[in-house]
Formats: C-alpha cells, sequence, structure tokens
C-alpha cells in the first residue's frame, strides 16, 4: 500500500472525479432548473435510463455519437413534457407523476431495447467518445492530464454549470424562473405565463438529464445496461439539495460523489478484505450523510410542488 | 362626469360555483380621479377589480380603456392597458430584492439581460416622485408591511399603470403610514392618474376620496360624491339598513389579577428578538386590548399564550399557579379561551364535521370519550346544542367546516372555547375579514365573557376595535408594550404615535 497514493495514482482519481461527476452534473443541472421553476421531478431517474436506451440505440444505427447525445436530449424532453402535461397543465401530484415517469420510462426503455436488439448472448457494443486533449493544458504535470484530458461532455457539463447560474441570476429569463418558482401569483400579476414557464424549464430540464444518461452509453461505457444508471439520477436530485438549489454549490456535492465514487473503483481493485459492494454503497450512504448535514438550512423555492390555478377563490 | 372616464365596466357579472360574486356592475373611473369601492367582506369589491386587472374573466359585461373595447385574458392583457393592481395579500417574492421584484417580466433595456444599474436609475426617479421611500437592494423579506406596499405600489407605477387599484391598503398600516400613503395617492390623481381604493373603512374614505361607489350584495347599491355625503349615509348604503348603535358597555370594576404574563422573552432562529420582555397583567371584569402594526410581536405574544411556541424567559401565570409554557394542551386546562387570528388553520380543522371540531378540546373526555372510543352521536347532541346557542348557520353538525362562512367560522371557535366559563380568554383578530353582523355577534360574546368574570387579552389591529370594546390598551412596539392607556384617555392619534414607536 506505500506506492498507492503516487502521483500517477492521484492524476488517475481526479480524472475519474470528474468523469464520474459528469451525468450527475447534467441530470442536476435538469433537475434545478425545474425546481427553480417550482416542479419537483421525480422521472429523473427514468429520464436518463431513457436518454441512455435512445442515445445508444441511435449511436448503434447511424454510427453517429453526436446523433445519439441529441437523440437522448430529444427523448429526455419529451418525458418531461409528459411530466408538464401531468403537473402543470392537469396540476396532479407531482411526487406520484414524477415517480410513475421514472417507472414507465424504464420499462419502456428496456422494452424498446429488446424490440431493437433482441436478447443476444453478447450484448451489441458502439465505439464510444474519446477522449479530448487539449494541447499544453494537458502537460501540466500533476492535474493537467488530469483535467484536460476528457471527454467532451465533461467539458461540457462543467461549462454549463456557470452559464445556469448566469441564467438565473443575470437574465431577465432567468428571474423570471426564479419568480414563478416562489411565488406564481407574483408572476402571473406582472403578466409572466406561469405554465409555459414551468413546462419550458421541465423540458430544457429533461433535455439536460437526457444527455445525462446519454453520457453513460455513449462515453462513461459503450453499451446499454439496464442498471446502467443505477440511481444516479437520485443522487443528482440530492445534490439539488445539498447545493442549495444554487449551480455551483451543487456541483460541488456531485464532484465529492464522483470523488467517493472514483475512489471506490479502485478500492474495489485493492487488496483489501472487504466485498466490493461495501465499496458501491459509499458514495451513497455518503450522500446521505451529507444531505444530512447541510439541508438544515435548505432554501426551498417556495412554491415547489404547489400546481399553479387562477381561477381559484381566496 | 366632465371628463371622459379613463376606465369603464358595463353589465359585469361573475359567478363562482353558482355563487354570485358580480352582478351586473357597472363602473367608472375619470383621469385624475380618486375612486372609493366601498362594500362589506363579500360584497364582490375585490372580484370586480380582478376582473379589471384581467385576473378573472367576466361571465357577462364589457370593459374599456379610454374608450377601446378590452377583453383581458390575463394579467398581462390588463397591464398593457395600463391598469395596475396593489393586492390585499402582497404578491412578492420574499428572498429576491426589491428592485428584483419590480422588474420581474419589464423588458426594457434588452430582452436578454438583466439591466440592474438603468432599472435603479428609473426606480429612483420613481420613488423620488411620488414619496415611496424604501432600499431598492434589500431582499423582500426584510421589509416591514408598510415598505412592502410601497414595493407592490412602485411595482405598478414601474410598468407606467395609468389605473392603479389598491384593494385594502390601509389594514396592515399604521395611522402615520397612511397618512405617508394618501400623500402619494394624491401626487398620483394630481399627475391624471386613477386611482381606485377598495375598503370598508368609512373614515378613511371619507378623507381619500373624490366619489364613491357602494357595492352590496355583488351590485351596485349607489354612489356618491364625497362632498355630498357623510359617513354614516355611506354606512346605511353599505349594510342595507340602519347601523345599531355602539354596544352597550357593561360598566362593571376590574377584580384581582387573573392572568399575570413577567418578562417574556423570545427569539427567533437567528437570534433576532421577537418579544423583548413583555410584561402584562389582566384583571377579572377587564379587557385589555393590545394594539399595534401588525409584526411586532403580536402574533408571537398570542403564540406563547396558546402554548404554541416556547419563549425564552419568562414567566406566566393563571391565577395563582404557573403556567407551564410550550403546552398547548396546558392552555386548555388551565382554563384559557384560545380565539386565533388563523382561523382556518390554528382554530380549525377545516375538513372535519362541524360537530368534530366542536369536541376537539373535549374528544377525550366523557361524555364523548370514553376509554378508548369516540361516541359520535354524544357529540352530535352536544355540537347541536352548541350549535344551537351561538347561531352558527349550519346545514346540520355533520356538515365539513369548510362550508361554513367566515362569520360561522368563528361563531364555531367560540361555541368551542367559550364553552366551560374560562378564566381567560385571549382573542388575536376576532373579528378580521368578518361582516358587520358578524363583527357586532363577536364583539357583544366577548363583553359577555367580561361581565361574567373572565380576563380578557383582545389582539387586534383594528383600531376602531380596540376603542371601541377595551378598558385599557396596551401597545406593542418591537417586541414588548411601549406604552399603555385606560381607553378612557385614548385616541387614534396617541395610538398611532406610540404604534409608530413614539413613546409618550
Amino acid at each position: 500500500m506505500d506506492d498507492f497514493f503516487t502521483s500517477a495514482f492521484l492524476t488517475g482519481l481526479i480524472a475519474a472525479t470528474l468523469r464520474m461527476a459528469t451525468p450527475i452534473i447534467f441530470a442536476m443541472l435538469g433537475e434545478l432548473i425545474s425546481e427553480r421553476a417550482g416542479v419537483l421531478n421525480l422521472g429523473i431517474e427514468g429520464t436518463m435510463v431513457m436518454g441512455a436506451m435512445v442515445g445508444f440505440l441511435t449511436t448503434l444505427t447511424t454510427g453517429s455519437l453526436l446523433l445519439g447525445v441529441a437523440a437522448g436530449a430529444g427523448a429526455g424532453m419529451l418525458l418531461s413534457l409528459l411530466m408538464a402535461v401531468l403537473t402543470v397543465y392537469l396540476g396532479l401530484n407531482q411526487h406520484v407523476s414524477g415517480l410513475g415517469i421514472t417507472l414507465f420510462a424504464t420499462g419502456l426503455a428496456m422494452f424498446l431495447y429488446r424490440l431493437a436488439v433482441g436478447s443476444p448472448i453478447v450484448p451489441p457494443t458502439i465505439d464510444p467518445f474519446t477522449r479530448i486533449e487539449i494541447p499544453v493544458l494537458s502537460s501540466i504535470p500533476l492535474i493537467g492530464p488530469a483535467l484536460f484530458r476528457q471527454y467532451g461532455l465533461t467539458y461540457l457539463a462543467f461549462l454549463l454549470v456557470p452559464l445556469v447560474a448566469f441564467f438565473l441570476y443575470r437574465t431577465r429569463a432567468g428571474l423570471v424562473v426564479r419568480t414563478v418558482g416562489e411565488n406564481p401569483l407574483a408572476a402571473d400579476t406582472v403578466g409572466v405565463d406561469v405554465r409555459l414557464t414551468r413546462t419550458l424549464c421541465l423540458m430544457a430540464g429533461g433535455a439536460l438529464m437526457g444527455i445525462g444518461g446519454a453520457f453513460l452509453t455513449l462515453a462513461h461505457q459503450n453499451m446499454f445496461l439496464i442498471d446502467v444508471v443505477g440511481g444516479r439520477g437520485w443522487v443528482a436530485l440530492a445534490m439539488v439539495i445539498f447545493g442549495n438549489w444554487h449551480p455551483v454549490k451543487a456541483m460541488i456535492g456531485a464532484l465529492l460523489f464522483g470523488l467517493l465514487d472514483g475512489l471506490q473503483l479502485r478500492l474495489q481493485g485493492s487488496d483489501l478484505a472487504i466485498p466490493f459492494d461495501f465499496f458501491l454503497m459509499v458514495p451513497y450512504l455518503m450522500t446521505i450523510i451529507a444531505l444530512v448535514l447541510v439541508s438544515r438550512r435548505a432554501q426551498v423555492p417556495a412554491a415547489l410542488l404547489k400546481p399553479y390555478r387562477r381561477e381559484d377563490r381566496g | 362626469m366632465a371628463s371622459p372616464p379613463r376606465c369603464e365596466l358595463s353589465g359585469i357579472s361573475k359567478r363562482f360555483l353558482g355563487v354570485t360574486a358580480n352582478d351586473a356592475v357597472d363602473f367608472r373611473v375619470a383621469p385624475g380621479e380618486i375612486c372609493a369601492l366601498l362594500g362589506e367582506n363579500g360584497a364582490g369589491k375585490t372580484t370586480l377589480m380582478n376582473i379589471l386587472f384581467g385576473y378573472y374573466r367576466p361571465d357577462e359585461g364589457t370593459i374599456r380603456v379610454d374608450g377601446r373595447e378590452h377583453s383581458f385574458a390575463a394579467p398581462r392583457d390588463a397591464i398593457r392597458a395600463g391598469i395596475g393592481m396593489v393586492h390585499q395579500h402582497f404578491t412578492l417574492v420574499p428572498p429576491h430584492t426589491v428592485l428584483e421584484n419590480i422588474i420581474i417580466g419589464t423588458r426594457e433595456g434588452g430582452r436578454f439581460l438583466l439591466h440592474r444599474a438603468a432599472a435603479r436609475k428609473r426606480l429612483a426617479a420613481l420613488q423620488e416622485r411620488f414619496g415611496l421611500r424604501v432600499d431598492p437592494d434589500r431582499p423582500v423579506a426584510e421589509l416591514s408591511v408598510g415598505e412592502r406596499q410601497r414595493v407592490e405600489i412602485l411595482k405598478a407605477l414601474y410598468r407606467d399603470s395609468s389605473v392603479l387599484i389598491l384593494d385594502e391598503p390601509t389594514a396592515v398600516l399604521g395611522p402615520q403610514e397612511v397618512e405617508g400613503l394618501f400623500h402619494t395617492l394624491r401626487l398620483l390623481a394630481e399627475e391624471g392618474r386613477s386611482v381606485i381604493f377598495i375598503s370598508h373603512k368609512l373614515n378613511e374614505v371619507m378623507e381619500i376620496a373624490d366619489r364613491v361607489v357602494v357595492l352590496r350584495g355583488g351590485k351596485v347599491a349607489d354612489e356618491r360624491r364625497v362632498a355630498d355625503t357623510s359617513a354614516r349615509e355611506l354606512a346605511q348604503l353599505m349594510v342595507g339598513r340602519e347601523v345599531l348603535e355602539r354596544i352597550e358597555r357593561p360598566a362593571v370594576e376590574p377584580g384581582a389579577t387573573v392572568l399575570a404574563v413577567e418578562n417574556l422573552r423570545l427569539t427567533d432562529r437567528q437570534g433576532v428578538p421577537l418579544l423583548d420582555g413583555v410584561d402584562l397583567h389582566v384583571a377579572a371584569r377587564e379587557i385589555v386590548g393590545v394594539a399595534g402594526v401588525a409584526g411586532n410581536g403580536q402574533r408571537e405574544f398570542c403564540e406563547v399564550l396558546f402554548g404554541l411556541r416556547v419563549p425564552t424567559a419568562g414567566t406566566v401565570r393563571i391565577g395563582d399557579e404557573a403556567f407551564p409554557l410550550g403546552r398547548p394542551r396546558a392552555a386548555e386546562e388551565a382554563g384559557m379561551a384560545r380565539i386565533p387570528e388563523d382561523r382556518m388553520g390554528a382554530g380549525l380543522l377545516v375538513d372535519l364535521t362541524v360537530a368534530e371540531n366542536l369536541v376537539l378540546n373535549r374528544y377525550d373526555q366523557a361524555p364523548v370519550g370514553s376509554g378508548i372510543l369516540y361516541h359520535h352521536a354524544r357529540a352530535e347532541e352536544y355540537a347541536r346544542e352548541r350549535v344551537e346557542a351561538y347561531g352558527v348557520k349550519t346545514r346540520g353538525v355533520d356538515q365539513v367546516a369548510r362550508l361554513l362562512s367566515g362569520g360561522n367560522l368563528q361563531k364555531l371557535i367560540l361555541a368551542r372555547e367559550l364553552d366551560g366559563e374560562p378564566r381567560v380568554v385571549v382573542a388575536a383578530q376576532p373579528t378580521r375579514g368578518l361582516d358587520v353582523g358578524a363583527m357586532e355577534y363577536v364583539h357583544q360574546r366577548i363583553l359577555d365573557q367580561k361581565g361574567r368574570g373572565a380576563a380578557v387579552v383582545l389582539v387586534s389591529d383594528d383600531l376602531d376595535e380596540i376603542l371601541q370594546l377595551a378598558d385599557r390598551i396596551v401597545v406593542f412596539y418591537e417586541g414588548c408594550p411601549i406604552g399603555e392607556m385606560p381607553a378612557a384617555e385614548a385616541d387614534r392619534e396617541k395610538l398611532g404615535l406610540l404604534m409608530s414607536g413614539v413613546a409618550a
């Protein structure tokens, strides 16, 4: 174990941290935008599964990875449009609708996958994304190869974090989204279309969740398995709370999870006499502990979970 | 009417689930005019204005603004036509800053980015012009109610409203703040803007309005120029009958101290004092009125007395016995009748039946409860008796409480709490939102309790109510009594000064 913490190990760990955080960040940003507009999208896990499956099949048939990503985003958008119809327009319970969509999308994804590829003994694979090395920066010792030899989608995820923050806090539309999530009546009385705003936020969020899923089958792995998402949607959901509904803080949570996930992969390979299932569990356990510590001072969007209707009296 | 109307509503009707809120109402307002819309609660004032603001769509009738007919599908259409509305319950976002609350949804200065600097400049000019002082960079959550109202007015003015509707704007303000508001309204009218002022307070209407339209039961009862009418005439138009004379106050001498509150302190999570050393003694056969601008600790004071909050320091005694704090049941057992401000939330379980609500404080005692059993029949028998005694209008004691009107909900609380001769009665905003008839009834019951020998604490934002009922008046300011005086020596002006923190 003396050579455990070598520089190669550290470089590898940092690189793995960013890579494992990537799908969480996409999904977390998607959830965050939805919740900031007042809709809790528990369809997140199923939306990621669907994004992973549709992205994979698209690439498998067309050979284009970018088309795969786009199709994953589109599938996510469609599912969250369904979520919008149920919760925004029909005013149904957000918990039930979201869980329903997750169950529905997970089953449907598996069904469609079987329809398309049957049940071969060896599942089909694609040529996944390769990492993009950024010249000069990637030759910085230790952190260079860790930070600047990553998948394009990983760069995009980290670029999106400040962009979403900028959108929420510096643009007109961002202020509208935040107001809709805090007090839809206030938004309505200054002429904002509350339902349209919520629908658009859900759809943008769904697209991000779909991309997060597609990352798993097009970069992280090169095949679709039913448990490919493995609860990452729920972790992303937890990160939104952990980050107090702020993109940058939630990203820190996602990184923490990525670090633990990267670490557990490495510990599995060590000669410790602990079953590997334990290490698989650790990141999720830490997520719960982090939530307990943080969520006491959580500032939940005030209108989260509340459908908005105008003709109600009083 | 010399000048053509700025906006005109003709034949407006609106029904909700078969209840007629507006019935063929005609209403107009001229440029530069301050028009009061007067009426009891439920007369249809707010509904009518929500129709003008595009929030409700009328079932029948037309809306014209500056001669053009409009069909407003949403507030956004009304805003575009120059209508602005300040709702009674503010539509602000507490965590956002004043500036963010004002510029939300506006487009000038670029479609994409928020131009805070430009907005701030325009806002400052508006504030200067109309005397509406409030810091644009503070979160609304930190503002007083009066300041929040200014934000709402600024929000409308920022959108260039030529018609400003204010729904019960003075309900939450102290007398000095009301003066400030009236000053602003006059400036607006001088500029040629129209102001519609919804109120049920006659004195204010007489002071600020040029013309008064009185609504009763969803219809226009009549209208008057303020110069040609009197408060008395308006009152008759409003209730549709001769107003009863002032309630007779029984002349009784207070007895021994029953309720003794000493050095009560309470801080919020951030350590900000909510109650800052409250001392209050109330004798048998005495009504102590607690006045103050909303948000100065009155609510928290009641919550501590009701056992809903645990104070950080202080004692409460009823009779000679120290009263365990933070235990709602203990308040009940010590003989305290609790009439909470939040009728639908703290006072009643509106989804339960009338009978269940009436036995909330005795469901586990004989004869209603025995062992682990609850006897429906006995509960309903008891309930029928109470409903009868308090004249609660209900189709039956098995009816869900939610279906009762505001006045009947309050009667239900009184029927439950005043049974069993309580030694202390704590009534918080007991007539808020009630119409004149129900208000008189509640007042009479409170006076009955005093006559019977109870010590009564009456917490109210309505100074008229306090002046009418209380024997002694205590004014709360920033979490503690800043002064007190016998009711006989009190008037609105003296109380108003105390309420704004100017000690006598």
